[in-house]
């Protein structure tokens, strides 16, 4: 499936089928792309130049690119983000940063009253070809203003798309998808992710925005995870391998426009499902992937209630112990799964 | 700097008000902010904390002669550079230590770590994780204690970083108008991560937008313990009088990196070696000494007796218990 996507979007072939890079490296890596590829695509943000990004994404592209195009801003995000629109719906092609994704609070009403509606309000006479880039996620001992993870607010606006990518394959494909995109995107990363290493092809390729895909086949469970969780399910999965009890896992990888197809399918295939995401339960996008099942073709499938596991509804405390706690770790995969396929619930 | 004599030393301390108690008090308070913050730093290197933390060596005149202007009854809101103010405003080391190491007993429950460290009891509102996160919030504070027909004041800190969130100028701008009892001191460490402020700012100084709320602002060397304390004390008694709020910002230099993953690319070593050189610790020293308050003997024990507090500290901190994984639903209400 993965090669289709990658030959269908690209049309070059395949090259170094064993070439490894970190999920950070695949996102340099796709702004490095764009950014030779056309002239109206740079970049904004805080301490994105010369420190090379609070994560390191952005190392080196100051040197190749210069200070015009790898523009260093002052600690104002509403002005990132609205600079990212006003330059977007004029001719250019902008990718800001935002440096956390907690810190894109202080962004909201440029990206979601004037970002977001832009195009719609003008009755479809401008564009606002942007995408913003923002690291979530708790993990690192950041505590509670440092480990957001807030795209379901994101994935309700109508007029924005949400990307989430769990692998540097997909972190490089989408993130060149996004920025060909004339629409706001906001393409959310996960820190924990950023030194995590997978197949990358050299050259330019895109994975299309809205295509959900089956990380690992099974027939037992089905368990859609988004970002961090796609490795987590993926380790749950081997580990339930050994028991006998087959996960299938799928990854939605863009949240917003989502494509239900996919989970519907497997489901139907499963009569199982466990929905596992990072944000807090509550409202999070595990509602909404719960939602599609039971509105469709999915809901006569069902062997079992779905099952949602995902953060506590609780800020992200700073006790290395309680931060764990607050939020899905394999072992409460396998858990909440095993209990599924067995029909403990 | 120009040559002193005994006699310049000695006015500038008595025309400053302070007694020789409350600067050795101060000095000792230096030291202990220091000697926390070395610890730290160490016991981050030994992979004894996670997470991560912004240090202020270099900085302590600022937080220490700032809080030495406030009353016990004041509030202040402090940033993510934290623990020197909250040392300044009278917190307890072991307990900020057993914070800092996410312990039960710790100031905020082992749920706040070093960059939320708060002293609710002792008035300090908090360190902060977002950049002039408490500048808003104290505006509200002043609106409260006006509202309270109290003489107390608010004072938030804030870096240089800050002043260009748009946060600043709307909580600037509020307590001018309603004439809060707030004093908003911004720390121009020169930096906001690797952003120079000279690159920030296209301003010459800080206070200069001071101007533009119709408030006092004043820019006064922010490694002099001296000069900090009676600006502060200056725009305090201005609040207390219910004049409304004042913008002091005291110039520095943070000596170590942003954080503790900064490769510190956008300075050079030589210009943190001129700035070590300005000492604020031993800047107050040669001031108490030169003034013949105190002997250099006298004063060469403190760092000494600082770094025992914080090893002391240290020791409580771990021997105490973890949070229990089955109260972490407790607090999000009350
Ligand atoms: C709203 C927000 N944006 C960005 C950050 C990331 N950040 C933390 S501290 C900092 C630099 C702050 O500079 P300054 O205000 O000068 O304080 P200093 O670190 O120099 O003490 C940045 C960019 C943040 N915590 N919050
Ligand atoms: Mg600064």
């Amino acid at each position: 499936m993965r090669e289709q996507v990658l030959e269908k979007a690209s049309g070059e072939p395949l090259q170094a089928a064993n070439r490894e890079l970190t999920y950070s490296h695949a996102i340099r890596e796709a702004l490095q792309l764009a950014m030779r590829r056309d002239e109206r695509v740079f970049m904004l943000g805080e301490d994105i130049g010369v420190y090379g990004g609070a994560f390191g994404v952005s190392d080196g592209l100051i040197e190749e690119f210069g200070a015009e195009r790898v523009r260093d801003t002052p600690i104002s995000e509403a002005v990132i983000a609205g600079a990212a629109i006003g330059a977007a719906v004029t001719g250019m092609r902008p990718v800001a940063e935002i440096q956390f994704m907690d810190f894109i609070t202080l962004s909201m009403e440029q990206l979601v009253l004037q970002g977001a509606k832009m195009r719609f309000m003008f009755g479809g006479k401008a564009s606002v070809p942007m995408v913003l880039r923002t690291p979530a996620g708790s993990g690192t001992g950041a505590a509670a203003q440092h480990s957001e993870s807030l795209e379901a607010w994101f994935v309700h606006v109508p007029g924005l798309k949400v990307v989430m990518p769990s692998t540097p394959y997909d972190a490089k494909g989408l993130l060149l998808a996004a920025i060909e995109d004339d629409n706001p995107v906001i393409f959310v990363e996960h820190k924990l992710l950023y030194r995590t290493k997978g197949h990358v092809p050299e050259g330019y390729y895109t994975v299309p925005l809205s295509q959900s895909e089956v990380k690992r086949e099974g027939r037992d469970v089905t368990v859609v995870a988004t970002s961090i969780m796609v490795p987590r399910a993926l380790e749950a999965a081997d580990l339930l391998a050994q028991e006998g009890i087959e996960l299938e896992v799928v990854d939605p990888r863009t949240l917003k426009p989502y494509d239900a197809d996919t989970v519907t399918r497997s489901v139907c295939k499963t009569g199982r499902v466990l929905i596992v995401h990072e944000a807090p339960k509550t409202a999070g996008f595990g509602a909404e992937v719960a939602a599609e099942i039971v509105a469709g073709e999915a809901f006569d499938y069902l062997d079992a209630p779905i099952r949602r596991l995902a953060g506590l509804d609780v800020p992200i405390p700073y006790n290395r112990e309680l931060e764990r706690t607050a939020v899905p770790q394999v072992a409460d995969i396998v858990r909440e799964a095993r209990a599924l396929a067995r029909g403990e619930y | 700097m120009p040559y002193q004599t005994v006699t310049d030393e000695r006015k500038q301390i008595e025309t400053s008000g302070l007694t020789p108690e409350q600067l050795l008090e101060a000095l000792r308070k230096m030291h202990l902010i220091r000697a926390f913050e070395e610890k730290a730093e160490a016991l981050y290197a030994l992979g004894k904390i996670h997470g991560t933390m912004h240090l202020s060596i270099g900085q302590e005149a600022s937080a220490v002669g700032a809080c030495l202007a406030l009353r016990p009854d004041d509030t202040i809101l402090s940033t993510h550079r934290g623990h020197g103010h909250c040392i300044a405003k009278g917190a307890e080391p072991p307990l900020m230590m057993a914070e800092f190491f996410g312990k039960e007993v710790g100031y905020c429950r082992g749920r706040g770590g070093s960059m939320h460290i708060a002293d609710v009891a002792g008035g300090n509102l908090g360190a902060n994780g977002i950049v002039a996160g408490g500048l808003p919030i104290s505006t509200g504070v002043g609106l409260s204690l006006q509202m309270q027909h109290t003489d107390r004041v608010c004072l938030t800190f804030f870096g240089d970083g800050a002043a260009n969130e748009g946060a600043f100028h709307e909580a600037l701008n509020l307590a001018a108008i309603w004439r809060l009892p707030v004093v908003y001191v911004c720390e121009n460490n020169q930096y906001a991560m690797s952003m120079p402020m000279k690159a920030a700012f296209p301003i010459r100084q800080i206070s200069e937008r001071a101007a533009a709320y119709g408030i006092p602002g004043v820019t006064v060397d922010g490694n002099d313990l001296l000069a900090v304390y009676e600006a502060v004390q200056t725009a305090v008694s201005r609040a207390r009088a219910g004049e409304g709020p004042s913008l002091i910002e005291n110039v520095t230099y943070r000596w170590r990196g942003h954080s503790k993953s900064d490769r510190q690319r956008y300075r050079t070593r030589d210009e943190v070696k001129e700035w070590q050189a300005r000492d604020p610790i031993i800047r107050l020293e040669n001031l108490l000494v030169g003034a013949d308050l105190f002997t250099a003997e006298q004063l060469a024990d403190l760092g000494a007796e600082a770094r025992q507090t914080i090893e002391d500290s240290v020791a409580f901190a771990e021997a105490q218990a973890d949070p229990d994984p089955a109260t972490i639903l407790e607090g999000v209400y009350a």
